[in-house]
């Protein structure tokens, strides 16, 4: 996959499978593309050369209808995206029934559960700007699972979350994750990566520099960028 | 009242938590019961008392300052060496009250005509911007169309579309066509401020961040699906103050189809000035126009600081 913004070509030859009930997380500084790379693969964004293959399908063709492909996934952005005129609820339950038409009632229930399950049950009714930073951002993952996706996309979820928030939203993506869900994700928290993730791929200079499991990606890596770019996060203090 | 409280004295307790507006006002029942809001302290109820009193204090100011002003305004305008004889001629009470009620019922045509108007100027505007706003090559048409409306009738002053229209189009003597001049008077206020309109909505939908389309898209709604219940909703909540004042402005404007003979305030005034060669019917038509638009102008306002303060109020978290 290539993707250039004015001459620059932030990605340039990507090549990233994610295999079927796999959580793969993407990490690298910032500025390396992530959040570029999953617009591509949600079709947000346009790619200049290469593929997006969605269950052997080429997504990237200009024939396929984009509305259909994005159906199939649930995307979480970096920065909370809700829709601030509607409820919790409307927001959870928007999709559901505008998009895949089902009845209310059910997606209501359905809305309910997961909020149940994020621990927000009673901000239901709020809008939200009502909320915390760390509740939009549960909210938003709600949203994303509610339409029942293929591959969910999650850009940098627990950025903006308070240390004991992140162990829930964790448990809460290993607990889909356990359900077959497919999950590529963003994410500047290597220990998030490390509990999380089947595979870890080091994206730098618009490639996949290195890809394994966390433990030799994380633990030991080979390519001297990687190091570099761990150390200086172990620096950090995010590891 | 308790406005004497020495600074202080009611320290203990102030510094509780649950004082923040937000866990009061955003709540549900259950939290509440979590999270009694404590009574308000000494000291707090000092600084409410306090914010009252300079509330007072701030209302006797105004009062006085505008008194005042109107005091001296008055001096000088009827100390004016030529200020009886424009008594007589634009301040006449026997005039106004004589042709008050012609002018009434000119007001009523005028009243109309902003009605209709003003709700066909929504449609027409909403329409335009959609199509102003709208890509993909197939649309560029309606777009090149819809621009030059909007340049066109922007640039025109009204009172010459009013002409084109009013006494243009029944010229050509079309089937069809009405000669009305409260129709043709219509139609000329709805294309002049159709594109000032256009241009307001077109601004409140771009003024909708690009992530919330992209969080729109990314959930599978599809173009239409996304304008219709993310995009034009947070637009509409931004554009009613300015749209308010286009509404403020309109009202004045539709006096303006008097030159097409429509018998409307103004019109009825100018019969009357001409029948008793004394100024007075213009201003009553004026004040009445002043009266219709004082409403609209304070809901504008309204409107207006209760969009800031919701701003604000996002911008805390
Ligand atoms: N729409 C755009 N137009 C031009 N340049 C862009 C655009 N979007 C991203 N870029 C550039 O592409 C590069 C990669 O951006 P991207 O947001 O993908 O980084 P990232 O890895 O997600 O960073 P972070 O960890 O800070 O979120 C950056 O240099 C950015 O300036
Ligand atoms: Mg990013």
């Amino acid at each position: 996959m290539v993707k250039v913004f004015g001459g620059v070509a932030v990605l340039r030859g990507v090549d990233l499978p994610v295999g079927e009930h796999s959580v793969v997380a993407l990490i690298g500084g910032s500025g390396s593309g992530k959040s570029t790379l999953l617009r591509c693969a949600s079709l947000l964004e346009t790619v200049d050369d290469g593929q997006v293959l969605l269950d052997g399908e080429d997504v990237t063709d200009p024939r396929v209808d984009a509305d259909q492909v994005r159906r199939r996934l649930g995307v979480v952005f970096q920065a909370y995206n809700l829709f601030p005129h509607l409820s919790v609820l409307d927001n959870v339950t928007l999709a559901p029934t505008v998009v895949h038409g089902r009845p209310k009632a059910e997606a209501v229930d359905e809305a309910r559960t997961l909020l149940t399950r994020i621990g927000l049950a009673d901000k239901a009714g709020e809008y939200p700007d009502r909320l915390s930073g760390g509740q939009q951002q549960r909210v938003a993952i709600a949203r994303a699972l509610a339409v029942r996706p293929r591959v969910l996309l999650l850009d940098e979820v627990t950025s903006a979350l308070d240390p004991e928030l992140v162990g829930e939203v964790l448990a809460l993506v290993r607990e889909v994750a356990a359900q077959g869900m497919t999950i590529l994700m963003a994410t500047h928290e290597m220990g998030f990566a490390r509990q999380v993730a089947d595979t870890v791929a080091f994206l730098s200079d618009g490639v996949v520099l290195e890809s394994g499991p966390p433990a030799q990606v994380l633990g030991d890596p080979v390519q001297p960028r990687t190091r570099r770019f761990l150390s200086r996060v172990i620096d950090a203090g995010r590891l | 009242m308790t406005g004497g409280q020495p600074p202080g004295a009611g320290l203990p307790g102030s510094g509780l938590p649950g004082n923040d507006p937000r866990t009061r006002t955003s709540a549900g029942p259950a939290a509440a019961e979590r999270h009694p809001v404590p009574p308000p302290s000494e000291l707090e109820l000092s600084r409410r008392a306090w914010r009252r009193a300079r509330g007072r204090r701030s209302t006797v100011v105004a009062l006085a300052s505008t008194l005042l002003f109107a005091a001296v305004a008055y001096l000088v305008v009827t100390r004016a060496p030529g200020w009886p004889r424009v008594r007589t001629t634009f301040f006449s009470p026997t005039v106004a009250v004589e042709h008050l009620p012609e002018i009434l019922v000119g007001l009523w045509l005028n009243l109309q005509v902003l009605v209709v108007g003003g709700v066909l100027v929504l449609v027409v505007g909403l329409l335009v911007a959609l199509a102003r706003t709208v890509r993909g090559p197939a649309f560029a048409p309606l777009r090149i169309l819809a621009t030059t409306y909007v340049d066109l009738f922007r640039g025109v002053p009204l009172i010459i579309v009013l002409y084109l229209v009013g006494f243009g189009l029944p010229a050509l003597r079309l089937q069809g066509v009405p000669t009305s001049p409260f129709v043709l008077g219509t139609v000329a206020v709805v294309l002049t401020y159709g594109a000032y309109v256009a241009e307001v909505f077109r601004a409140g939908i771009e003024s909708v961040h690009p992530s919330q389309r992209a969080a729109a898209r990314s959930l599978g709604l599809s173009y239409r699906q996304s304008m219709r219940i993310v995009v034009l909703p947070q637009a509409l909540r931004t554009v009613t103050p300015p749209l308010l004042n286009d509404f403020v402005a309109l009202q004045k404007d539709v006096g303006l189809i008097s030159v097409l003979g429509a018998v409307d305030a103004v019109r009825s005034a100018q019969i009357a000035v001409g029948q008793t060669f004394n100024f007075t019917p213009y201003v009553v038509a004026g004040l009445l126009f002043v009266l219709l638009a004082v409403p609209s102008a304070r809901l504008a306002d309204a409107v207006t600081a209760r969009a800031r303060r919701r701003q604000q109020a996002g911008g805390l978290l």
